[in-house]
């Protein structure tokens, strides 16, 4: 009896999320976007249990070698596989970049649903700390966490985290706003439902996908920043390698070998490309509003 | 429209405080003692205190923040605490490149983005507009220094047509100069071009489907009268938006650019400051480079006023 009364219901709500990975898989953006991103996941994770070579593993007497079997993209200036260094790369890029975006989510959807809530002073006080932040780039922010602790993977992830706060804040204000203007939202006070109940339950749920959306371009955007920190000798250090870092190094041997400053970059562009793609393609698929008026 | 001026003003002056304040407890109070960091742990506490009292450092810290504000009204920003010079001096030296370089990737930014967008929107759904479209989709995912180190390969190594990088100076006139900043100007700019080029699309598209648009046509005016007479002013608005938050990313970008072709300009300044343990010069490059992001925000936002009255009248 339970399990047949329960059945429609579970029919019902799986009927959405069908409907969506049908339309999903036909959506050309999403599909090669979410393709790239597999590809690039792919690779940090199987650098947890292979690699072809050990990365950190220097031979100065096979440098620079061209790919070959052995060494299918060659090696770098001490000897070390390339191909292993690219596969443990994506582990660093990914690593930075989820923390990254985590603490621009965590902070920036916190604030902006408290600005959204409350108005009044506490909206434009917070408002305008936004404002202060965009006047740092990640990089800056980077530079003056560097010259007081030093650079490293850290100051890296902080200064990231810092830079995103605001745009989360902003998407997230405005979006909740609208929410809030909402008769539902007026239904829910009337039946006595406060401030904090009404943004967890209604205002969150309901801007959930618009944060999706912007926490994929987010992404992106923290592994270019990650990326270039890197490359400046301000994010990941030695000997953790990192896609950043290699250009770094390769940049020097541009004359004796300049594949090697193509795969590095070659692997952030697939990687910021595939997230870009699969959040163009989300913000079709999740707000179909936004899809027409693009 | 002075009200509204006034208003954005003490908005700008309240940012740059603001600004200067975080730069300062960052920079200045979170180290601890400058004169430590730059003597080394091994150094005697009489040599640390001496070198103290010499860079101001034993005042106490509302007196040295308010003595660096007052001092960034009349230029005098202090002596580097490496090189004893004034960092007034220092950062000039560089802004001779650094200003330069930021104007070139504006206006090539703007060039290419401006004839990108408004040829897809005027092409919207053809083969045109669909492959520039892709083209944009792959020139914001290239990291700009990559873009560059292409380039250096392409020219410098291949073709050998440019050097791989320094800067010739504006000694021997403008073209050697502009020469040296040629490449850093147009890896500066494909990014920024590419996320600017959809932008105006968006605008121009949104525009074009206004009725005002549809009555002009009605009137008998051609399509590219319509689109530069009508559609361009209007679509100004977010186009602007975005180009004044682009500055941020160039300037940003210029710091990383400038490293990538060995140019002496404010970027490279700030990480010899910060290896040499320099956080005088460091906070100034720094107030300076936020200051330059927050005043030309400020200059699109009065802008907007001009091309839209509208905004002004929201705005009081």
């Amino acid at each position: 009896m339970t399990a047949s009364a329960d059945a429609p219901t579970v029919a019902t709500a799986r009927k959405p999320a069908t409907g969506f990975w049908r339309r999903a898989l036909r959506h050309r953006s999403f599909v090669l976007g979410g393709l790239l991103s597999l590809l690039v996941i792919g690779a940090a994770l199987l650098s947890l249990v292979w690699t072809p070579w050990s990365p950190y593993d220097i031979d100065v007497a096979s440098k620079l070698k061209p790919p070959t079997a052995a060494h299918w993209l060659g090696t770098d200036v001490l000897g070390r596989d390339i191909a292993s260094l690219l596969l443990v790369g994506a582990r660093s890029t990914i690593a930075v970049g989820i923390i990254a975006v985590g603490i621009g989510l965590t902070f920036g959807v916190c604030l902006g649903l408290l600005a959204a809530a409350r108005k009044g002073w506490t909206e434009e006080l917070i408002m305008r700390m936004s404002d202060f932040t965009f006047a740092f780039p990640a990089v800056l922010s980077a530079i003056m966490l560097a010259a007081v602790a030093g650079p490293g993977m850290l100051t890296s992830i902080t200064a990231i985290g810092i830079f995103q706060i605001p745009t989360f804040v902003r998407v997230t204000r405005g979006s909740a706003s609208a929410i809030w203007a909402r008769e539902f939202v007026l239904a829910a006070r009337a039946s006595g439902k406060g401030t904090f109940l009404i943004t967890i339950e209604h205002v969150l749920p309901n801007i959930l996908s618009i944060l999706i959306v912007q926490a994929t371009i987010q992404f992106a955007l923290a592994i270019l920043a990650e990326a270039g920190l890197s490359y400046l000798g301000l994010g990941t250090q030695p000997p953790q390698p990192s896609w950043g870092r290699m250009l770094n190094d390769a940049q020097t041997l541009l004359f004796q070998s300049p594949m090697l400053a193509v795969y590095p970059g070659a692997a952030i562009a697939v990687a910021v490309l595939g997230l870009n793609l699969l959040g163009d393609g989300l913000r079709d698929l999740l707000d179909p509003r936004l899809a027409r008026e693009r | 429209m002075s009200v509204f001026l006034l208003r954005r003003f003490a908005t700008l002056l309240a940012t740059l405080i603001g600004a200067s304040l975080i730069i300062f407890l960052v920079l200045d109070a979170l180290p601890g003692n400058a004169a430590q960091m730059l003597m080394g742990a091994d150094a005697s506490p009489d040599a640390v205190r001496a070198l103290s009292i010499k860079l101001g450092l034993d005042q106490p810290l509302s007196l040295r923040y308010l003595l660096w504000l007052k001092g960034m009204m009349v230029g005098d920003l202090g002596n580097s605490y490496v090189y004893g010079t004034p960092v007034a001096g220092l950062i000039a030296e560089r802004l001779v490149l650094t200003i330069p370089l930021a104007i070139m990737s504006m206006s090539v930014t703007v060039v290419l983005a401006l004839s990108a967008g408004i040829y897809t929107a005027a092409n919207h759904n053809r083969l045109g507009d669909v492959g520039v479209m892709s083209l944009t989709q792959v020139g914001i995912a290239l990291p700009n220094f990559w873009f560059a180190i292409l380039l250096i390969l392409l020219f410098a190594v291949k073709l050998q047509w440019v050097s791989a990088g320094g800067f010739a100076g504006w000694d021997d006139g403008i073209w050697p100069g502009v020469r040296s900043l040629l490449l850093p100007a147009i890896s500066l700019s494909v990014v920024q071009a590419a996320i600017l080029a959809r932008v105006t699309r968006s605008a121009v598209l949104e525009v074009l489907r206004e009725d005002f648009v549809r009555t002009a046509r009605a009137k008998g005016l051609g399509k590219r009268e319509v689109l530069w007479r009508h559609v361009l002013r209007n679509a100004m608005i977010p186009v602007m938006t975005v180009m004044g938050l682009q500055f941020a990313n160039l300037l940003a970008g210029t710091i990383i650019i400038e490293n990538v072709f060995y140019l002496p300009g404010l970027g490279r300044l700030i990480f010899q400051s910060i290896a040499n343990r320099d956080l005088i010069v460091v906070r100034n490059c720094v107030m300076l480079l936020a200051a330059m992001v927050v005043i030309v925000n400020f200059v699109v936002d009065v802008l907007y006023a001009f091309i839209d009255p509208r905004i002004k009248v929201h705005h009081l």
